[in-house]
């Protein structure tokens, strides 16, 4: 059980996805503009990787790996994540209108998005078992989710601040996040 | 045409201007050869696909269109990991995860699906190598700046083969100088914004040349 929570902590605030592994950043920047929407951003991520990790996890030992065809691990990975994303979001829509009003933009997006591709291949390289797997699935994407509302609260501020104006917009948002890259960094230490 | 592939560079630089592919950028910036060898791996795969989407645009249903590229790129993908792997060992250590992420990188579906569905396969081909090189370039320029100022010198070997240095350039005067922090994440996050906004000023320079004339 320790070993297991030393490793979600490790995976949400050491090796946080965003800020030093560097995936998903073009989503860091697109979809932290306001705190709102951070949040149903990541909470959809969080579903997706779960849901798209446990299928590529037994898709993989149970399918490939029996047949041999270890070789076509990317294509299928990528196949199950876009048909599971469109799933949901059909699923969503049919059945909570509310839900699919808050979240159901930020689904399409989610195929592009490489952490989902990431911690899919990641459970196979690193050779989880299925406990593993599923920490792995919640750890990551809830690093993903708590950098993406830091950011958007820092973000939310920053409009109304005095920005050279070559700076403006992405630039200055990028020298934020080396700002809480640098932060986080002071967390190594922890576990 | 010859546009189309200057675009790529300064104007439309998929990087700098338009922030697609910011994932890899970021995080394979640390040294010379990294950033050539994933900027060529990508050119290549960007050529590829565009081309192959641009043959088949006719016949592929517009519903699903983004399945079928992924398809496409997928295996593309597939092909230039193998041969990496067999070809370039060192290379494709140190290049890790982000090679067969190049499927999600934005750059790719996002040529394909502005481009190369709606051109033909010609004027696909050269927007493939245009982008492709301006992303290689926005690598190299971060890249040259990361491991300049992290190492104090810049080596680049032979992808081939590691022993081999074709290229070494190092100030001896500078060694007790160096910035680790450039090789961090925290490093990669300040050069990319630094150039970022280098590039937002030239943006603006040339376009307001342009409605002088």
């Amino acid at each position: 059980m320790g070993e297991i929570l030393t490793m979600a902590l490790a995976a949400v605030l050491i090796n946080n996805v965003v800020l030093s592994k560097f995936l998903g950043v073009c989503p860091f920047l697109g979809v932290s503009k306001n705190s709102k929407s951070a949040v149903g951003m990541g909470l959809a991520v969080i579903f997706v990787i779960f849901g798209a990790s446990l299928i590529t996890y037994f898709l993989y030992y149970q399918v490939l790996v029996k047949m041999h065809i270890e070789y076509m691990q990317l294509i299928t990975f990528i196949l199950v994540i876009a048909a599971f994303v469109q799933f949901v979001e059909m699923f969503i829509k049919k059945y909570s209108a509310s839900l699919y009003k808050n979240l159901g933009i930020y689904l399409p997006l989610i195929t592009t998005n490489c952490v989902v591709l990431y911690v899919a291949q990641d459970n196979i390289t690193q050779g989880y078992n299925l406990i593993e797997t599923m920490t792995n699935a919640i750890a990551v994407p809830l690093g993903f989710m708590l950098v993406l509302y830091l950011f958007s609260c820092i973000r939310e501020r920053l409009d109304s601040a005095d920005t050279p104006e070559s700076f403006k917009g992405n630039p200055i948002a990028l020298v934020v996040a080396g700002l809480m890259a640098l932060a986080f960094s002071g967390l190594t230490g922890i576990v | 045409m010859w546009n189309n592939f200057k675009n790529g560079f300064i104007k439309e630089n998929p990087v700098f201007g338009l922030y697609l592919g910011m994932c890899s950028t970021l995080a394979l910036s640390t040294s010379l050869n990294n950033a050539i060898g994933m900027g060529l791996c990508v050119t290549l795969v960007l050529i590829c696909s565009n081309v192959l989407i641009s043959l088949i645009r006719k016949i592929t249903p517009d519903e699903v269109r983004i399945p079928v590229y992924i398809v496409i790129i997928a295996t593309l993908v597939s092909i230039v990991e193998m041969f990496v792997h067999a070809f370039m060992p060192e290379l494709y250590t140190s290049l890790g995860v982000f090679l067969s992420l190049i499927v999600v990188n934005c750059i790719i579906l996002g040529r394909a699906e502005a481009f190369a569905s709606k051109n033909g396969p010609l004027a696909s081909a050269v927007d493939g190598l245009g982008m492709g090189l301006g992303y290689t370039f926005a690598l190299t320029m971060i890249s040259l700046v990361r491991e300049f100022l992290a190492n104090m010198s810049i080596t680049f070997y032979n992808p081939f083969n590691a022993e081999q240095i074709l290229f070494s350039f190092g100030i001896e005067a500078l060694e007790p100088f160096k910035i680790s922090l450039f090789s961090s994440s925290v490093g990669a996050f300040l050069t990319f914004a630094c150039f970022a906004a280098l590039f937002a000023v030239i943006r603006k320079h040339m376009n307001k040349k342009q409605e002088a004339k």
